[in-house]
């Protein structure tokens, strides 16, 4: 992380143009987003903004959901083993994304905290974003949640986590393929999920947090005037389930 | 800018004028009743009328490129609400491709290839694409799905930019350009779905389609027709080379068009099981929502007024 304020201040610059002419381009014109409850995202860190993972672009949409002044303050974490094993595009990362590193596994070979950066970002206050999922998976459907984010959460109990679910980048860029197709993406910003003592109780909470989210988002929105609707509840099931087929 | 066009764009400012008068009159009298809908979808007028100002002051390329744009954003509201197979991913990247070659050919004005090269060529050029991706499983719904989309918001739309290609014709008040006949029509449509809407509104009874959209009526489709008909052939001596019979029969066509793109529009997101197409036009829903009616109109006036003009 950089120490001196010019250095600070020439990687928030560097992560503004990364926004600039890569994230808004993608992500607005290329995708096209619909938010429900913006207003929930955390305005000042420290916070720690959960997401769902499954695709390359998660992280760009979630980066341009924050007001672009207070981008540079936003720190997505990100696997080590993928993103720093070139040089120069670790540097990139760093740079114009402004990861954290995360060394997967870590904790298991006996390595230092796997978290330390995440750890450090967050007495900075600044608002951290992770996938607890740790990795992309299948196109559109949610897999295990790491405990990672237990631990993190008991070192600051009184940082919020909030959940997002976005829908529809597994269908634009799903794992492997490497073209992102234009799909519209939809975007749903959960209430703060609670801190519990129990790991496994703390990630089933969460768990069901991103499934009620799913709710709101995956199936097409429900009727908000008058106009009869009768089928459309069933047509959306239906609907989703071909999607993810 | 067109002398004509000057005074329309006049004209659209002061219907929208009138518009948000009345509506802030509504809520000043009937505070009880929630008008936020109707304030949305005038504030959303505003905006479009400025950009069609903004497509038409300038440059055609302006309003080419800007119609490009808005067939792109169609097809990708379309394409995000049709379930599509995870193989075709690189097939949909041809069928966006098709946009700006399409537009290309507008912009070449080679009419020929324009006409033909998505109800043919890319027609048969998209189910090959698919057999090389291999996955047979629901291989006719997504080849008619992904054409159907492009036949709509990409050919469809696309003859409201040819409009402005055709060459000069003679009029009642001067020469008519390509740019009075796309202000000609747009504002026919959109005049056409806002009558139908109010006049069903004032003297709806009869359900005209109650399973696809409830809220027509015979009342509000006959208030239209006669609605737009009028103005059409109001309108004409000004803005088309219409003779008084042809600018009547181009009423009835807007009209009745206009009415049927819609419910089949209305139809698909009911099969698809959506109300809105989107939410990029608040009070409207999606890009989707306001470009139904054109899906039609643009192409039956485009090819009404080149049998009998060109």
């Amino acid at each position: 992380m950089p120490t001196t304020p010019l250095l600070k201040a020439g990687q928030a610059v560097l992560r503004w143009l990364f926004m600039l002419f890569v994230a808004y381009p993608l992500v607005l014109l290329g995708l096209g987003l619909r938010v429900r409850h913006r207003e929930r995202l955390p305005a000042q860190g420290p916070a720690i903004v959960v997401a769902n993972h499954n695709s390359h672009l998660d992280f760009m949409v979630l980066l341009s959901l924050f007001p672009f002044l207070s981008v540079p303050r936003v720190r997505p974490a990100a696997a080590a083993d993928y993103f720093c094993k070139v040089k120069w595009f670790e540097w990139l990362a760093r740079n114009f994304v402004g990861i954290l590193p995360i060394v997967r596994g870590g904790a298991q070979k006996g390595e230092a905290d796997p978290l330390s950066a995440c750890y450090r970002a967050l007495e900075a206050g600044q608002i951290l974003l992770i996938f607890p999922e740790g990795t992309r998976g299948q196109p559109e459907q949610l897999a295990e949640l790491k405990p990672g984010i237990w631990h993190l959460a008991r070192r600051f109990p009184e940082v919020p986590i909030v959940p997002v679910f976005m829908h529809g980048l597994g269908r634009a860029l799903p794992r492997g393929s490497f073209v992102p197709v234009p799909f519209q993406v939809k975007v749903a910003v959960g209430q703060p999920v609670p801190l519990l003592p129990d790991k496994a109780d703390f990630l089933v909470s969460l768990r069901n947090a991103f499934e009620y989210l799913r709710g709101k988002v995956a199936p097409p929105a429900p009727a908000e005037e008058d106009e009869d609707q009768s089928g459309a509840e069933e047509k959306s099931e239906e609907f989703t389930k071909n999607v993810s087929c | 800018m067109h002398g004509i066009l000057a005074y329309a764009f006049g004209g659209i400012l002061a219907l929208l004028v009138v518009a948000s008068a009345v509506t802030a009159l509504l809520i000043r009298r009937q505070p009880e009743r929630s008008y936020t809908s109707v304030k949305l979808r005038i504030q959303t007028w505003w905006w479009l009328a400025g950009l069609l100002f903004l497509a038409l002051s300038f440059d055609p390329l302006v309003a080419l490129g800007l119609t490009a744009f808005v067939s792109y954003l169609g097809f990708k509201e379309f394409v995000s609400l049709v379930p599509t197979r995870p193989a075709d991913n690189p097939t949909l990247l041809l069928a966006y491709l098709a946009i700006p070659v399409q537009y290309l050919w507008v912009h070449m004005a080679w009419y020929g290839m324009f006409i033909i090269f998505i109800p043919v060529y890319v027609f048969l050029l998209l189910p090959l694409r698919m057999v090389v991706a291999g996955e047979t499983r629901g291989f006719l719904r997504a080849a008619g799905t992904l054409h159907w989309g492009l036949m709509t918001t990409v050919f469809s739309i696309s003859h409201l930019a040819y409009l402005l290609a055709l060459p000069e014709h003679a009029g009642a008040h001067g020469p008519v350009r390509g740019e009075l006949l796309v202000f000609y029509l747009l504002v026919l449509t959109q005049l056409n779905d806002v009558a139908q809407f109010l006049w069903g509104k004032l003297l709806g009874r009869r359900a005209i389609a109650p399973r696809v959209s409830p809220n027509k009526t015979l009342e509000g489709l006959l208030g239209g027709i006669l609605t737009t008909t009028l103005l059409a052939w109001l309108l004409a001596p000004w803005l088309t080379p219409f003779s008084a019979r042809d600018a009547v029969l181009a009423g009835l066509l807007i009209s009745l068009c206009g009415f049927t793109g819609d419910v089949v529009i209305s139809a698909i997101k009911r099969d698809i099981g959506v109300k809105d197409s989107g939410r990029l036009l608040p009070g409207h829903g999606g890009a989707l929502d306001r470009l139904d009616s054109l899906t039609y109109t643009a192409p039956l006036f485009f090819h009404f007024i080149y049998y009998f003009y060109y």
